[in-house]
């Protein structure tokens, strides 16, 4: 069956030219970073958890080197060619194949039907627009690698992330929050109890980077016990604003670096933090709605 | 209490601005240590959930073929497409592509769109175009701003969609209690918010157009 098997194999020949272009380039660190990725998408499943982890280790002191260098800069040619419709090559893709797919759910993955629809959108995209540009063969490929090396370090700091969430459960920090929050909140009072939720969901998700990780801790911790069960809110509200106020916790924190951080380096601006910058006047009020939702709905 | 030691030094980490990457690893020992684990087993434990998760890194895979198209020169015409549309202020552009962003991620389709795939080649050159035509010169917060309305619109629109991770999480997390809720009481949920995230967004999108209004006046 066709899954993330394809969508592995197509990113991880992607970052092995990469290694191999770096390395033409004589741009070592960057080359080795980019051959350690590829070596992640080849054979992750056949090294071994630990074998993975020390993978890991070698990517950071990689990364953390000083040695990687950022992705140079190249003129972009007067515009000539289809160039809107070949951007929208991928969407069209996404969302045609992610349809379709769904129907076929003995040859592919329906779990992973937009990605594998993503990854085949990518194929005919670059296919067409080297023929239509009449671009050399390789100018693809050169062209990411100079994105990819913008991005740098940065583009492996989500996963290093959802890494650092599954420790953080092995440990259990989670119940200890949980435990924290739940002991703060006044007796008898629904606003509080509220209040102590949304900003928990919120503040969570800040130091997780992940609602997801937030979410169970905090129905838990006050959700279940204190808004559903005491004060007989309705589960099904408590849950989903629950969840939407810790999505404005993602809005604000570097930890959700797939979302604020990489978009940052994507966009090359100057503050690291420019994004989240840019959503904390949205969040924030948003937060504050969710919050009085919550209560509004329980009372 | 201990193990929140690892949080601290999330925290620590970022304020002082070190290498976030060398930060997590820290984190992560930090917290494996007070919690009593042994070493190895963090290791395997950090190494098992980055290989789960490659998923999340697969995306770059788009970068070839944006690069493509914007050594052709992307960039260029899709700051041109604004030039031939009067009207169009910064401020207007990107309530429409939260809009857009807000009803396909309600659909199901958050890859559609996204800072690699639409924000970088297309609505952030399209914005800086829009709000240079405006008088503002300096295109970083415009750029930071276009990233932040995509994160927004796909935030408070994919939770309406049923078929979503969040729903089924929430799902299996209230099963765990004994309560059972159909995915659709949970997504009928997520529209008040979304429609406040929309009025909220909205209305500093057309503050901003305001404010470079009277700029220029």
């Amino acid at each position: 069956m066709i899954g993330l098997n394809l969508v592995y194999a197509v990113a991880g020949v992607f970052f092995a030219a990469c290694a191999l272009l770096g390395a033409v380039d004589r741009r070592w660190a960057n080359a080795l970073f980019h051959a350690l990725l590829a070596l992640s998408f080849f054979a992750g499943d056949a090294i071994g958890d630990l074998g993975n982890g020390v993978l890991v280790l070698a990517l950071v002191a990689t990364a953390t080197s000083g040695r990687m260098r950022r992705g140079e800069p190249e003129a972009a040619s007067e515009p000539h060619g289809p160039l809107l419709a070949l951007a929208l090559v991928i969407p069209a893709a996404a969302l045609g194949g992610t349809l379709l797919f769904k129907r076929l759910p003995t040859l592919i993955d329906s779990q992973q039907a937009t990605l594998v629809a993503l990854t085949l959108g990518v194929l005919v995209a670059l296919a067409l627009g080297h023929w239509l540009l009449r671009a050399p063969p390789l100018a693809g490929v050169r062209a990411g690698r100079r994105l990819l090396d913008e991005i740098g370090w940065a583009a492996i700091m989500p996963q290093l992330l959802a890494s650092l969430g599954a420790v953080f459960a092995l440990a259990g920090v989670g119940d200890v929050v949980g435990g924290l929050v739940g002991g703060a909140i006044p007796a008898g009072s629904v606003l509080g109890a509220a209040v102590a939720y949304g900003l928990g969901m919120a503040l969570f998700t800040i130091v997780m980077g992940n609602a997801f990780a937030a979410f169970p801790v905090m129905a838990a911790a006050v959700g279940m016990p204190l808004l559903v069960r005491q004060y007989g809110g309705d589960p099904a509200a408590v849950a989903a604003i629950g969840m939407l106020a810790g999505f404005c916790g993602t809005l604000l924190t570097p930890m959700a670096a797939n979302f604020n951080i990489v978009p940052a380096a994507l966009l090359e601006l100057r503050n690291r933090y420019g994004v989240i910058r840019a959503q904390a006047a949205t969040a924030l009020p948003l937060l504050l709605f969710n919050v009085l939702l919550l209560w509004w709905v329980i009372r | 209490m201990l193990v929140l030691a690892g949080v601290a030094v999330i925290a620590l980490g970022f304020l002082l601005r070190f290498n976030p990457l060398l930060v997590i690893v820290v984190a992560a020992a930090v917290t494996g240590l007070a919690a009593g684990l042994d070493p190895l087993a963090v290791l395997a434990k950090f190494g098992h959930a980055f290989n789960q998760s490659r998923y999340v890194t697969a995306i770059y895979m788009v970068l070839p073929v944006i690069g493509l198209l914007e050594r052709a020169g992307l960039q260029e015409r899709a700051r041109g497409l604004v030039g031939g549309l009067r009207g169009l202020t910064v401020g207007r552009l990107l309530a429409g592509y939260l809009l857009f962003r807000q009803l396909s991620a309600a659909l199901g389709l958050n890859a559609v769109a996204g800072p690699a795939q639409t924000v970088r080649p297309l609505v952030a050159p399209m914005a800086e175009a829009a709000a240079a035509r405006q008088g503002e010169e300096d295109g970083e917060p415009i750029r930071a701003l276009a990233a932040a309305t995509d994160n927004i619109g796909l935030f408070f629109g994919e939770d309406i969609f049923i078929a979503i991770g969040s729903i089924l999480l929430m799902r299996g997390v209230l099963e765990g209690y004994g309560v059972r809720v159909e995915p659709f009481q949970l997504s009928v949920w997520a529209i008040p918010t979304a429609i406040a995230a929309f009025l909220v967004h909205g209305a500093r999108l057309w503050w901003l157009d305001r404010r470079l209004r009277r700029r220029t006046r």
